[in-house]
């Protein structure tokens, strides 16, 4: 089992959605974030203030899925949210010690 | 122990207030008022002063040659009601919203409570003293009114003829209040998120009484030292049409002085202050705009050709401010704002006021471009230069383009518009027709701006430190971090 976090452009998250039911994956959790990498912020101004924003939105997306599942998942991913301009974002592959269904107290595999 | 000490003695304090107030009332009332002249009935006058009486009541003239007493007219009182409670708008929620949505979240509250919160003390002062004092005459004083309306003492629907014949004065009574509400709340803009709430209520029960009731009369009362259209012995014949000095200068230097001796925000400079929510302050503009037609065109006092020019003049200077202010932002920084717009037209506006019963629809385009230019500058540079504190630009927009307004107005008057700046009965008894036929009028003008500037500075100087020795100017450093909203209010602006 592996956990896939993909940091994503927000108004990509539908598309990359989308792709990821295709492949028969069926929950994931999705949280809004800021941070930056290399796409730096902005600038503000109001009035005579001005203001860099340095924190840009992103989406966070979180899928855990059986091992045999992960490289397809990751290639729906990189392959639907690639714009090919900076800030796309980056996905992380962890591994995951097991998962427990709390409804049914299935575990492992069959859980996620 | 100490807590329930003070809320009984704020109790006490409270009920011997209303007490006294209750007192004074009834010996007031007591009182004999002065016999009126008994001038003729309608229908008994002649048939030719019948004909005058009711052309002067259609087109808001002088009826005091027929000898029949003027009466409320409905269509001139209709206007007045609907211009009081657009003016009312202004406020509530006009600048609410404005000021509201230019503050962090943590302090929109804060703006909502600063106007109803003077709106209340505000109408409680006006009812007891603050009309008396603005448009009474006993004292025959340039500088204040009088005592004879205390408490508003016999004031009901007949007009009082030294402000206007066809509108009845209670109605005028509380188009007046309305400009008393707002003119102290726009100050608050420039000491936004770090002035406590008493002390602003303390604040502004103070500056009523020292700057904004001697102020008001002086430049719309019937006796006053700069009322140029209306007082015949007006020493400085100046002429303010709908508050350039009164509303805007007042509370546009007070601000400045009452801001720098405030001091900065906690953090100002090092940390980012971005508005919370421009959504709020177009909405806020939008509803200032509208309800400063009751504003400048309702100050004409009745439904009349010079309500209609400056219901004209209002409209167009304050269209080409709120769009030669983007334009600049366009050309000297690459985006037009949303904010700029919001500035451009309150400034349009703001300078507009003293001018737009006196000036033709070509002066009010000069106002539109020199509103949308001046204030820019004092906000995004002149503020920059010298380093103060204004948070949402009360000086910058009210203070310079209250005076830019007072002074032009003196440059792009016109009587063609308005007949009463070379009345025989009054601009030509002070002055006032010469000084605009010799095109000198300027003059008058930075006199009476000279005086209100004095006397805004000086009055919030004492007021200031009045209040900081009594009850203190500024919340805890950890309370404004906080902010004042919970600190203040005991409550949040948004909980999701």
């Amino acid at each position: 089992m592996k956990k896939i976090e993909a940091i994503i452009k927000p108004f990509k998250l539908e598309e990359v959605k989308d792709a990821l039911s295709e492949l028969g994956i069926e929950g994931m959790t999705v949280t809004e974030v800021k941070g930056f990498g290399r796409q730096k912020g902005h600038t503000e101004i109001y009035r005579g203030s001005e203001y860099t924003v340095d924190f840009l939105p992103k989406i966070k997306l979180e899928i855990v899925v059986a091992d045999g599942a992960v490289e397809g998942a990751v290639g729906a991913i990189v392959k639907t949210a690639k714009t090919g301009k900076i800030g796309d974002g980056k996905v992380f592959v962890l591994p995951v010690e097991n998962a427990i269904r709390i409804r049914t107290d299935e575990t492992g595999d069959k859980a996620v | 122990m100490k807590k329930k000490t003070t809320s009984v003695l704020r109790l006490l304090a409270a009920v011997a207030s209303l007490a006294i107030l209750g007192a004074v009332t009834s010996t007031l009332h007591a009182e004999d008022a002065a016999p009126a002249p008994t001038p003729i009935a309608f229908a008994d006058a002649p048939l030719k002063a019948q004909t005058a009486y009711l052309q002067a009541a259609l087109t808001n003239g002088d009826p005091t040659a027929t000898n029949i007493a003027p009466v409320a007219i409905a269509g001139h009182t209709a206007w007045m009601m609907v211009s009081a409670a657009l003016v009312l708008l202004m406020t509530l929620p006009g600048l609410a919203l404005f000021y509201g949505g230019l503050v962090r979240s943590k302090n929109v509250l804060s703006m909502l409570a600063m106007c109803l919160g003077i709106t209340g003390l505000v109408t409680i002062i006006w009812w007891a003293v603050g009309y008396s004092l603005v448009f009474g005459t006993n004292f025959a004083s340039p500088f204040i009114g009088g005592t004879e309306f205390f408490f508003l003492k016999g004031i009901d629907s007949a007009p009082n003829t030294s402000y206007a014949y066809w509108i009845p004065q209670n109605v005028f009574c509380i188009f007046q209040l309305t400009f008393a509400i707002i003119t102290p709340a726009l100050i608050f803009g420039a000491t936004a998120e770090r002035l406590k709430f008493t002390a602003l209520m303390a604040f502004v029960g103070l500056w009523m009484f020292l700057v904004y009731f001697p102020l008001a009369h002086m430049v719309w009362g019937a006796t006053g030292l700069m009322n140029g259209v209306w007082n015949a012995d007006a020493k400085i014949p100046a002429i303010d049409f709908a508050g350039g000095t009164v509303v805007h200068m007042s509370s546009g230097w007070s601000a400045l002085i009452l801001c720098l001796l405030l001091g900065k925000r906690v953090g100002h400079g090092k940390e980012p202050m971005p508005p919370h929510s421009l959504v709020l302050t177009m909405i806020g503009t939008g509803l200032l705009w509208v309800g400063w037609y009751g504003f400048n065109a309702g100050s004409a006092l009745a439904a009349d050709s010079i309500a209609a020019n400056a219901f004209l003049t209002t409209t167009i200077a304050t269209a080409i401010a709120a769009f030669v202010w983007p334009l600049l932002e366009f050309i000297l920084k690459g985006k037009p704002s949303v904010l700029g717009m919001c500035s451009g037209a309150v400034a349009g506006l703001v300078v507009i006021t003293p001018a737009c019963g006196f000036v033709d629809s070509t002066g009010a385009a000069i106002i539109g471009v020199v509103a949308g230019v001046v204030p820019y500058f004092a906000v995004t540079v002149l503020k920059g230069i010298f380093k103060y504190d204004d948070a949402l630009d009360t000086f910058g927009i009210h203070g310079v383009g209250g005076t830019l307004g007072a002074l032009i107005t003196g440059v792009l008057v016109n009587p063609a518009v308005n007949g009463n700046l070379v009345s025989d009965a009054y601009a030509a008894k002070n002055g006032l027709k010469a000084a605009i036929e010799s095109h000198s009028l300027l003059v008058a003008q930075a006199k009476a701006a000279g005086i209100t500037i004095a006397l805004a500075v000086i009055g919030t100087i004492i007021i200031t430190f009045i209040v900081k020795l009594v009850i203190g100017l500024r919340p805890s450093v950890e309370a404004e971090h906080q902010g004042l909203d919970i600190t203040d209010h005991g409550e949040e602006g948004y909980n999701h």
